[in-house]
C-alpha cells in the first residue's frame, strides 16, 4: 500500500484530478492577483459578496464547527467514548479555518491589510470586527489544540506534554470563540433588513447561525468519517475503529435533536414576524424546500437511522444536513439577499470563482491526507498511548 | 447611542486590552440618548418636482472631483432611458421614472445620502468611514481592507468598489464635497443645478424649507420628507410629487443601522463572561459524575469483597464445625466400636470360661471359678 502510494501509484485517477484542479487554481490565482477581483468574478456594486464569502467563509466556518462540538462533547461534557473522534475533528477544523483565511485573501481588495482591524484601526462597532477577532483567535487556539499531533510526529515530547495540559482551557476558549463568531456570521446580515428576504431576515439570525453550526459540526464529523473510512482506513487504530460506530450513532442522535429544535425556532420566527404570507410566494416555496428537505428530513433520517442502528442511513442523513447548511448560507448571503433587485442585477458566480472554491477545498483535502497519513490523527501514537 | 453603549460594555467588561482602550476613551460619551446628528450639520434637499433630468449635477460632480471623462457625454440624455446606479467613476446619477397617471417623467438624483448614523461607518471594521461634523460621510482609503461589508450594509446601495483595480482597489462614493464645504463652497452638484432642484443648507433649515413647500403648495408634494427619519435620518433629503416607491426609494424604517446590530454586539461581553462559567460547570458536573461513579464502583467492589470474605468465613466456620462434629462423631463411633469390641471380647471370654468351667465341673469345681 505504501509502496503503491509512493511510486507506481502517483498517477492514480484521484491524483491526476487533484493535480489538474491545483494547476487550474494556480492559474486563476495568478490572474486574480495581477488583474484584480473584477477579472475573475461576477461581483458588482450591487452584489459585493459572492460565493467566496457565501461558500468559502460562511460554509467553511460552519462546516469546521466539528472541532468545538467534538472537543466540547469529549472534554467538557465527559463523553469519553468520542475521544478518538477529537483529533480528526480538530485537524479538519484547523485546516478549515486556516483555508477560510487563505480564501479570504482572494476576496479582499487589500489582502495584506487583513491584520489592520486587529492591530491598527479597530472598528469595534462592526460585527465583522467581532468575526475577525474571534476567527483570528480561534485559529490560534485550534493550532495549539492540533499541535500535539505534529509534536508527537516530530518527537518533541516536552512541548507536547505542556500543550496537552492546556486541553481543558483551550476547549473552553474554543467554545466561547465559536459561539461568538458562528453567531456573528449570521449577525453580519442584521444590518441589512431591507436587502434580505423577510423569510430569512430575523433578529435571531445569530442564534440560527450558532444552532445550525452545531448541526454542521456534528454532521461533518459523520460525513468526514465516511470519507476517511474509504481512503484512510489503514491508518485507523483499533480504538478508533471500535469507537467509530458509537461516534456515528451518538452524533447522529444529537444532530437529530438539534435539527428538530432548529426547525421549531425557525418556524416560531416566521410566526413572530408574521411572515406567513410570504410562504405562498416563490421564495416561500424555496424556504419550505430548505426547511423540510434540508432540516426536517435529515432530522428524521438521523432519528430513524439511530433507532434502527442503520449506519448507512445516518450517513445519508449527514449528507442532507451538510447540504442543508450550504443551502442556508447561500440563501442568506446570495439567493435571498438583494431579492428586491431586478433579475438582471442579480449575481451568479463566474466559473473562476467556483474554480477558486474548488481549488481551496482540494487543498484542504490534500493537506488533510498529508497530515493523516503521517501524524497520529486517526490512531494514537504508540509512545503516547493513554497519555492524552 | 447603541454603538457607544456597546463600547462602554466592552470597556467595562474588559474583553481585551485593545478593545477596552477604545471603549474607555468613548465611554464618557455613552448614555441612554440616541444620536440625532451633529448640531448645525449640513445637508441637501432634493426637490424631485423641480428636477428636469439635465445631468448637469453629474457633470458638476465629475469636474469638481476630478473623475475620469465619461464614456457618454453629459449632455447626451439618452442614457436616461436605462436605469443606472453609481459606480467608482460616477458618484451621482440621475434616473428617469415613468410614473403611471403622470403625463411627464419624474427624475431623481442619487448619491450618498450621508446618514446621521451611517451604516457603512457602523459596519466598517477598520473605521475607514467618518461622519464629519459638517454632515458628510467620508472615507479613508489608506485603512480600507477591501472587504466590501460597507456595500452590504448600505441600505441605499451607495458605496462602489474598484473591482478592476488589481493593486489598490478602493471604495468610491460621494463625499458631499467635504473639502469644498470646508472651503465654504457648495457641493459640485448643487452648484451646477440650473433649476434649484438641489438646496444646500443646515439640515434643520432644510427640514423647515421642505415643510414650507409642502404646506404652501397643496397637491404638489407627498406629505413625506424622505430622509427625515429613514434609517435614523439622512443629510440628503427628498421631496416628491409621487409616492417615493415610484421613484425607486424603498420604504425604510426609522431605525438607524447600529440599532439593528446593537443587540448582537451587546451580547458579546455576556457570552465572554458567562460561557466559561457554564462550561466549567459542565466540566465539573461531568467530572463529579465520573468521581461519584468511581466511588460507587469502589464501594460496590468493597462491599462485594466484604461479602465474599464473610461468606467465605462462614463457609469455613460451618465446614470447621461440621468437621469437628464429624470428628466427635467418629471418636464416639470409635469408642463405641471399641466398647462393643471390648464387650464382645469379654462376652466371648466369659463364654469360653464358662464353657471351660462346665467342663471342669465335670472333673473339678466349676462353681468356684465362676465366683472369682
Amino acid at each position: 500500500m505504501h509502496d503503491a502510494n509512493t511510486k507506481s501509484g502517483l498517477f492514480t485517477p484521484g491524483n491526476i484530478i487533484t493535480g489538474i484542479i491545483l494547476a487550474v487554481g494556480a492559474v486563476i490565482t495568478f490572474i486574480r492577483f495581477t488583474q484584480g477581483i473584477g477579472a475573475v468574478t461576477n461581483l458588482s456594486d450591487n452584489n459585493p459578496w459572492g460565493i467566496w464569502i457565501g461558500f468559502d467563509l460562511l460554509c467553511g466556518v460552519a462546516l469546521a464547527a466539528g472541532g468545538y462540538v467534538t472537543s466540547a462533547a469529549c472534554y467538557l461534557f465527559g463523553m469519553k467514548r468520542y475521544h478518538s473522534a477529537v483529533r480528526p475533528a480538530i485537524t479538519t477544523a484547523f485546516l478549515g479555518y486556516f483555508f477560510v483565511v487563505v480564501a479570504l485573501h482572494y476576496d479582499l481588495g487589500h489582502p495584506l491589510r487583513l491584520p489592520y482591524p486587529l492591530v491598527y484601526s479597530q472598528g469595534t462597532t462592526s460585527l465583522l470586527f467581532e468575526v475577525g477577532l474571534c476567527v483570528a483567535t480561534y485559529l490560534t487556539v485550534l493550532f495549539v489544540e492540533w499541535s500535539p499531533a505534529a509534536l508527537e510526529w516530530l518527537g518533541l515530547r516536552k512541548i507536547r506534554n505542556v500543550v496537552v495540559k492546556l486541553t481543558l482551557m483551550l476547549t473552553i476558549f474554543g467554545v466561547v470563540l465559536s459561539t461568538l463568531h458562528q453567531s456573528s456570521l449570521g449577525a453580519l446580515f442584521l444590518i441589512a433588513p431591507g436587502k434580505l428576504h423577510p423569510l430569512w431576515y430575523s433578529s435571531f439570525l445569530p442564534v440560527f447561525f450558532f444552532i445550525s453550526s452545531m448541526v454542521a459540526g456534528l454532521s461533518m464529523v459523520i460525513f468526514e468519517g465516511t470519507l476517511a473510512h474509504r481512503g484512510l482506513h489503514h491508518k485507523m487504530d483499533e480504538t478508533h475503529l471500535k469507537e467509530a460506530e458509537g461516534v456515528v450513532f451518538g452524533f447522529g442522535k444529537a444532530a437529530s435533536f438539534v435539527l428538530a429544535g432548529y426547525f421549531f425556532i425557525k418556524i416560531m420566527d416566521i410566526a413572530m414576524d408574521n411572515d406567513w404570507a410570504y410562504l405562498a410566494t416563490g421564495y416561500g416555496a424555496w424556504f419550505l424546500v430548505e426547511m423540510f428537505g434540508f432540516v426536517a428530513l435529515p432530522s428524521f433520517l438521523y432519528a430513524l437511522g439511530v433507532r434502527e442502528k442503520n449506519i448507512i442511513l445516518v450517513r445519508v442523513a449527514s449528507i442532507f444536513a451538510v447540504l442543508g447548511i450550504v443551502v442556508n448560507r447561500f440563501n442568506v448571503s446570495l439567493i435571498a439577499f438583494n431579492w428586491n433587485l431586478p433579475a438582471a442585477d442579480r449575481y451568479f458566480p463566474h466559473w473562476m470563482e467556483i474554480g477558486v472554491s474548488v481549488f481551496i477545498v482540494t487543498l484542504i483535502i490534500t493537506v488533510y491526507r498529508f497530515i493523516a497519513t503521517r501524524m497520529p490523527v486517526l490512531y494514537e501514537h504508540p509512545e503516547y498511548k493513554d497519555a492524552h | 447611542m447603541n454603538r457607544r453603549r456597546f463600547l462602554t460594555l466592552l470597556g467595562t467588561a474588559g474583553v481585551s486590552t485593545a478593545m477596552s482602550a477604545v471603549g474607555a476613551k468613548k465611554a464618557v460619551a455613552a448614555g441612554n440618548q440616541s444620536f440625532k446628528g451633529y448640531k448645525d450639520s449640513y445637508g441637501v434637499l432634493h426637490d424631485t418636482t423641480r428636477c428636469i433630468g439635465c445631468r448637469k449635477c453629474e457633470q458638476g460632480c465629475n469636474e469638481v472631483n476630478d473623475l475620469p471623462a465619461p464614456k457618454v457625454k453629459f449632455d447626451d440624455l439618452t442614457v436616461l432611458e436605462k436605469s443606472r446606479r453609481t459606480d467608482p467613476d460616477n458618484w451621482t446619477v440621475v434616473n428617469k421614472y415613468n410614473v403611471a397617471g403622470l403625463d411627464h417623467p419624474v427624475f431623481r438624483k442619487q448619491q450618498c445620502n450621508h446618514c446621521l448614523e451611517p451604516a457603512c461607518a457602523s459596519a466598517c471594521f477598520v473605521k475607514a468611514f467618518t461622519k464629519n461634523p459638517d454632515g458628510s460621510v467620508t472615507y479613508d482609503g489608506s485603512l480600507c481592507v477591501g472587504c466590501r461589508y460597507c456595500m452590504i450594509a448600505c441600505p441605499f446601495n451607495v458605496p462602489t468598489f474598484q473591482y478592476d483595480e488589481p493593486f489598490d482597489p478602493l471604495i468610491r462614493k460621494c463625499t458631499m464635497c467635504h473639502p469644498r464645504i470646508q472651503e465654504g463652497k457648495l457641493p459640485g452638484c448643487v452648484e451646477a443645478c440650473p433649476k434649484e432642484a438641489l438646496t444646500f443648507g443646515k439640515r434643520d433649515d432644510l427640514l423647515r424649507i421642505a415643510r414650507d413647500r409642502i404646506r404652501t403648495n397643496p397637491g404638489r408634494y407627498q406629505d413625506h420628507i424622505y430622509g427625515e427619519l429613514e434609517m435614523g435620518g439622512t443629510a440628503w433629503m427628498y421631496l416628491a410629487g409621487v409616492p417615493f416607491e415610484a421613484v425607486g426609494q424603498q420604504e425604510m424604517g426609522s431605525k438607524s443601522a447600529p440599532e439593528y446590530t446593537a443587540g448582537a454586539l451587546g451580547s458579546v461581553p455576556m457570552v465572554v463572561g458567562i460561557w466559561p462559567v457554564l462550561l466549567t460547570g459542565a466540566y465539573a458536573i461531568s467530572k463529579r459524575k465520573e468521581k461519584v461513579a468511581a466511588e460507587e464502583r469502589e464501594e460496590a467492589v468493597q462491599a462485594a469483597l466484604a461479602k465474599a470474605k464473610a461468606d467465605a468465613e462462614s463457609a469455613m466456620n460451618s465446614a470447621l464445625a461440621k468437621a469437628a462434629k464429624e470428628k466427635d462423631a467418629a471418636v464416639a463411633r470409635e469408642v463405641k466400636k471399641a466398647m462393643e469390641q471390648a464387650e464382645q471380647a469379654f462376652e466371648e471370654k466369659f463364654a469360653a470360661l464358662r464353657a471351660e468351667g462346665q467342663s471342669a465341673e465335670t472333673g473339678d469345681d466349676g462353681e468356684g471359678k465362676e465366683d472369682a
